[in-house]
């Protein structure tokens, strides 16, 4: 066998897949690269909180001794993963990047930990987020920040940074990450990799640890469409044990992602490249717009009257909905409990308040009080309520919009990764940037974002394309023409 | 938010809060509820609430007996336990004996 040293950056996820397949490559070799690759750039970048050396090796080397002895291999064929460390795995630190859970090793498996297992997918660590998954720059993390690959006094996007970095670092030919308002497609449209949000019920969310229930979803992220194709393909499905997991038939995406699409018709909105709209990104974005154009798409206008509502929509449904489930962490069952508590005078609501108030970082206490006062007794019915017909009003419009166009096509991100500790005391200016994402959440619509640019300082730039739910065989087939006319291959 | 709706809401969420932290997001909660004030402008009359993004209802199961966690894993990341139970504070008062 030949053995390959040097793979920084990690080729094509297809050239992997041949490797592995024809035994160019163990999954052995290909694990110790990622692991040799995590030890010289995580220092900088701090794109995964931890790191699983021996166990990844053990399975790398049970995949590799099923291949030697001609027996089937899983999809994922002992390619590497890094997982978002709000993805719970038996006996593995999952930390949501929160003093609260800075101790918690989950006594069961994610359903996507386990799809992941099944199919030969080699987990290898867990990467970096925002706290709880809430902010959009993977600052938030009691582990500290983590850095852009492509310049690291810049922010490598949130929440999930820190499986965008690894992908883009080539840390990891894959990584897996959740989207509640954008957390998959804007740190892959700051990290130049794919990153794609699922239809929301197609896949799992058993063992997410929960932000906004009605939001998230768990999502791929790789260098090429072919590996999210890949690992989107490993972890859709229904679940019981998700009971909001549509029991759907999962196509093959695999196999229609490599069909060309004819007369593909994208949507375009005006609204998308208004005020706030840096001129780099509008540029790329228009300029991969008028490639999938000259390779056949055609190019119509549709209207989202709703969109600009979507911000604070999004900022009043997601909060109540975390204020509610981040309500179980109580410093008894799990958890970090505050010593400050005096048995004589103390009673149990004040070990409540003080394990609360010391455990949870300050995004996600303004994000508990949010909620917590939108549902409260005179403003539910004001805030929470109205928001939430406000949100039917946002799907109607993309249900209208779809009517005529197969995708729609805008920026992911106002602009490319922002500077760390750029808008850090100004919360309301961070959130208005998620304008482009949330409401693929709020209508339960897949979005990805591919890159189409680099803007003058060096930093890439996404495209998002949105489809209609559960159409995520035609985003693909989208995202793969895109890519197919930058790269050439 | 005045500081003493600030105050309240914390005690609703359950969060000891210092004095700066009391300030700070009173400051920030009304400009971010000045902003969603917006929501005023859609016109929702006749609309029906979205609570989820998919019109799902009642998912019903057979009620059987499956594995659960034993009481070891259970209480493996309680922060304080005496090896069988989870430990509370005392929440009952103690009769003068």
């Amino acid at each position: 066998m030949t053995r390959i040293m040097d793979l920084k950056p990690l080729p094509p996820t297809a050239a992997l897949l041949d490797w592995l397949e024809r035994g160019t490559m163990t999954s052995r070799e290909l694990t110790e690269n990622c692991l040799a690759r995590i030890e010289e750039q995580n220092p900088t970048l701090n794109a995964f909180v931890s790191v699983n050396a021996e166990a990844a090796l053990a399975q790398a080397d049970a995949v590799d001794a099923r291949r030697a002895a001609g027996q089937p291999i899983g999809l994922l064929q002992g390619l590497p993963v890094g997982i978002k460390d709000n993805m719970c795995q038996t006996g593995t630190l999952t930390t949501c990047g929160s003093r609260m859970l800075h101790h918690f090793r989950p006594p069961y498996d994610a359903h996507v930990v386990e799809r992941l297992l099944a199919e030969d997918g080699i987990i290898i660590g867990k990467c970096n987020m925002d706290e709880f998954a809430m902010g959009s720059s993977t600052e938030s993390s009691v582990a500290g920040v983590t850095r852009n690959p492509h310049n690291p006094d810049h922010s490598a996007g949130g929440s999930s940074g820190g499986s965008a970095a690894a992908v883009a670092a080539s840390m990891v030919p894959l990584a897996l990450g959740s989207d509640t308002g954008g957390s998959i497609r804007q740190p892959a449209s700051f990290c130049g990799v794919v990153g794609m949000k699922p239809t929301y019920g197609r896949v799992s969310r058993y063992g997410l640890v929960a932000f906004a229930s009605s939001l998230d979803q768990i999502g791929p992220f790789a260098k090429d469409v072919t590996g999210a194709t890949l690992l989107l393909q490993a972890i859709a499905g229904h679940d019981t044990r998700d009971s909001t997991s549509v029991n759907s038939a999962v196509p093959d995406y695999i196999a229609a992602m490599k069909q060309p699409l004819t007369g593909l018709k994208i949507g375009i909105v005006d609204e998308h490249y208004g005020e706030g709209l840096d001129q780099e990104v509008a540029e790329s974005v228009r300029n991969a717009i008028a490639k999938l154009e000259a390779a056949g798409a055609t190019v119509r206008k549709v209207e989202l009257p709703h969109a600009k509502y979507s911000v604070a929509t999004y900022y009043l449904i997601a909060p109540s909905e975390a204020s509610s489930n981040l309500a179980r962490y109580d410093g008894i069952h799990y958890g970090y409990r505050s010593e400050n508590f005096d048995p004589k005078a103390d009673g149990l609501v004040d070990l409540y308040c003080r394990s609360r108030g010391e455990g949870f970082g300050a995004e996600v206490k303004r994000r508990i009080m949010l909620g917590t006062y939108a549902l409260s007794a005179g403003y539910y019915d004001a805030y929470y309520l109205r928001a939430l017909k406000v949100r039917r009003r946002i799907r109607e419009d993309y249900d209208k919009a779809f009517a005529d166009v197969d995708v729609i096509a805008g920026p992911v991100a106002p602009t490319p990764a922002f500077k760390l500790g750029y808008q850090s005391d100004d919360p309301l200016a961070m959130y208005l940037a998620d304008i482009y994402t949330i409401s693929a959440n709020l209508a339960g619509i897949p979005g990805i974002s591919i890159p189409c640019g680099t803007s003058s300082s060096g930093l890439p730039i996404g495209i998002q394309l949105q489809a209609p739910a559960f159409e995520e065989t035609r985003l693909l087939q989208a995202a793969r023409m895109l890519e197919a006319t930058s790269t050439g291959s | 938010m005045n500081s003493e709706e600030v105050s309240k809401v914390a005690s609703l969420a359950r969060l000891s809060l210092s004095e700066d932290e009391l300030v700070t997001y009173g400051e920030q909660l009304t400009k971010i509820l000045s902003y969603v004030d917006v929501l005023n402008e859609v016109d929702v009359e006749g609309v029906e609430p979205m609570p989820h993004a998919i019109d799902l209802r009642n998912v019903f199961r057979e009620d059987q007996r499956q594995p659960s966690l034993n009481r070891t894993a259970a209480l493996a990341n309680a922060p304080k336990t005496d090896g069988s139970y989870f430990q509370v504070p005392q929440i009952l008062e103690q009769k003068d004996a």
